[in-house]
């Protein structure tokens, strides 16, 4: 079955000068907003749920869910803070979104916002995109100038500014709370939750956390419905709606983005969209989202003999006849993550590929807690002994300690050794 | 000598100032309104910055250290940034560099004799897709070969708008060019 290319979301793609105003709203850009403000905050809010979006920047969590737990408080104000610090390796799909057809990113928080009572949009651009930066500010600025934005939207009672605000390169500002920190004018260090971002976020006021993509989809939601949107997915049944967009890059023909519907498997993503493996070579691995993702190997099956296992209906199948949704990678032992998969081919070195992402979360490592901070940093030393063939028998072992280390359980063993039985038992009191 | 920031760059701090609840949350928004001005990040900038948003120095180094897109000591007129991460090294980002180094005459991290080029390894640019990748400046360029760069540097080394301003800026007065 070839893959249904549904053209939603890329609609604009290939558009002349698809960033402008004016194409945006020839291809019937911000008829969706009128409706969702004809529909009412409540009822967006609802659509949106029955969409079964799944939140589109790697955790996949349920977007209209999220949205409910927005805990307003009549002294702050709300806050949606739109994530667009795109980072993780292998993931490209929210720059195209930015560059090509800003406008409907706009419109999506305009409606996201209406939604939620909302009277300021920060958007989170990673510092590096400047193109990026630049078509979003020019989106927001004819948007002003047109009404959609500004003391009173379409002539409605309804007050919205989005504040386009830049990072400064730290892969981890892409985590939210990190994000909120970076946009506070602080180090990018994660925030211990609870509480989390709905109800204590950005400057102290409830907070929704969003993925750029996730909000640029709820136009087309709006447009659609949310029950037909969600029936455009091959996951409908497992509550992970719609369609998405997928990145692919590596050892393929034709790197690069593409629209499918959710969960079509990662081998028509390779094949189909991908364009295969490059000539002449064979598949030898692939990460299926993005680098913190692990990794399938298509000699892997399912074994899931089980009738009640979530894998059941693909029992002896490879991992990538697996059709990828949120439930699904993570039944595999994977993550769906960002959906944008990196193709290695039997030429690679997977020991050359632990060394390189160890060095890259050993670069971007925020600093704040010690397991990752030291940890990432022998992991990369270790990698990089292992491919020059410096490792000897004892590696696993020290790394094992290491790693003990880090965690604090060498210590704690140690202790116990002693007959300290306590040791590590967080109810005693030391 | 104190360092200060032109007109033309103060109007464009004035107007992000009412955006946010909190004079703090500018911090990120000016150092990069400076670095487009004065190059690099420098101890004199870092006090002007304090003063302007009433936090402590320390506050202010602590997120210049913390941001790999603040220069911590001066780079050369052009900033190239070659992506070492894992979809643009499978493609050939390690070629790339190696060729950089050699037309370049410099090591990653170092500045070319004439003050031209700063040449720096960057982590994932979310260019995946076109790799190998390099990024000049503001701007990106895809699939490379190590022929390609011979014309990418030259058409670098003869535009010669802006002076040090040239260390791009998200936020700064070039972003806000029409392009």
């Amino acid at each position: 079955m070839p893959v249904e290319n549904p053209r939603l979301l890329t609609k604009n793609y290939d558009t002349p000068n698809s960033w402008t105003l004016a194409a945006y709203e020839a291809s019937g850009g911000y008829q969706a907003l009128r409706k969702a403000i004809a529909m009412g905050p409540a009822a967006i809010r609802e659509e949106v749920k029955a969409a079964n979006l799944r939140g589109r920047g790697g955790a996949g969590f349920a977007a209209g869910v999220k949205w409910s737990f927005l805990k307003t408080s009549p002294d702050k104000p709300n806050y949606i803070a739109v994530n667009a610090d795109e980072g993780e390796p292998g993931t490209i799909k929210d720059r195209t979104l930015m560059e090509k057809d800003p406008h409907r990113c706009v419109e999506g928080f305009i409606i996201a916002a209406y939604a939620l009572d909302v009277h300021t949009v920060f958007v989170y651009i990673r510092g590096e995109l400047v193109l990026a930066i630049k078509r979003i500010e020019q989106a927001v600025r004819e948007a002003r100038a047109k009404g959609y934005l500004g003391d009173k939207v379409i002539d409605q009672d309804f007050k919205l500014d989005i504040v386009v605000h830049a990072g400064a390169g730290a892969y981890i500002c892409g985590e939210e709370t990190s994000l909120l920190n970076s946009l506070e004018g602080l180090r990018g260090e994660p925030r211990l939750k609870p509480p989390f971002p709905a109800v204590v976020g950005a400057f102290g006021a409830p907070t929704i956390v969003n993925n750029l993509e996730t909000l640029a989809t709820v136009p087309t939601i709006i447009e659609l419905g949310g029950d037909a949107f969600s029936k455009l997915s091959r996951l409908h049944h497992l509550r992970d709606g719609g369609v998405r967009l997928y990145g692919i890059s590596g050892h393929v023909n034709r790197p690069g983005v593409y629209e499918a519907p959710v969960g079509i498997t990662l081998r028509e993503l390779i094949d189909d969209l991908g364009g295969g493996v490059r000539k002449g070579h064979t598949l030898k691995a692939v990460i299926p989202g993005g680098s913190s993702t692990p990794v399938l190997r298509e000699q892997d099956v399912v074994h899931a003999p089980d009738e009640k296992h979530p894998l059941h209906a693909w029992h002896g199948k490879s991992h990538l006849d697996v059709p990828m949704g949120v439930d699904t990678m993570r039944g595999l032992g994977t993550m769906l993550g960002t959906c944008c998969a990196i193709v290695m081919d039997e030429t690679t070195s997977m020991v050359r590929v632990a060394e390189n992402l160890m060095m890259f979360y050993a670069h971007e490592s925020c600093g704040q807690c010690t397991p990752c901070r030291e940890g990432c940093a022998w992991m990369a030393r270790l990698c990089q002994q292992v491919r020059r063939r410096h490792g000897h028998a004892g590696r696993p072992r020290h790394a094992r300690r290491r790693r003990q280390q880090h965690h604090g359980q060498h210590h704690l063993r140690a202790r116990r050794r002693r007959g300290d039985a306590h040791a590590g038992d967080p109810e005693a009191v030391s | 000598m104190a360092f200060e920031l032109t007109p033309e760059r103060l109007a464009i701090f004035e107007e992000l100032l009412p955006k946010y609840p909190t004079k703090q949350a500018l911090t990120i928004p000016l150092l990069h309104i400076c670095q487009e001005q004065a190059g690099h990040i420098s101890d004199e900038v870092i006090e002007y910055v304090a003063k302007k948003l009433s936090l402590s120095t320390a506050d202010v180094k602590g997120v210049v250290t913390f941001y790999t897109l603040f220069q911590q000591k001066p780079v050369g007129r052009n900033v190239v940034w070659v992506c070492r991460t894992l979809s643009c090294e499978l493609m050939g980002a390690r070629d790339i560099t190696r060729a950089l180094e050699e037309k370049l005459d410099c090591h990653v991290g170092e500045t070319t004799k004439d003050g031209e080029f700063t040449l720096l390894e960057a982590e994932c640019l979310a260019a995946c897709g076109g790799g190998p990748m390099i990024q000049l400046n503001d701007e990106y360029f895809e699939n490379l070969t190590p022929e390609k760069l011979d014309a990418i540097l030259d058409a670098a080394r003869k535009k010669k708008d802006g002076g040090c301003a040239v260390t791009f800026s998200p936020v700064g007065i070039r972003a806000r060019k029409e392009h």
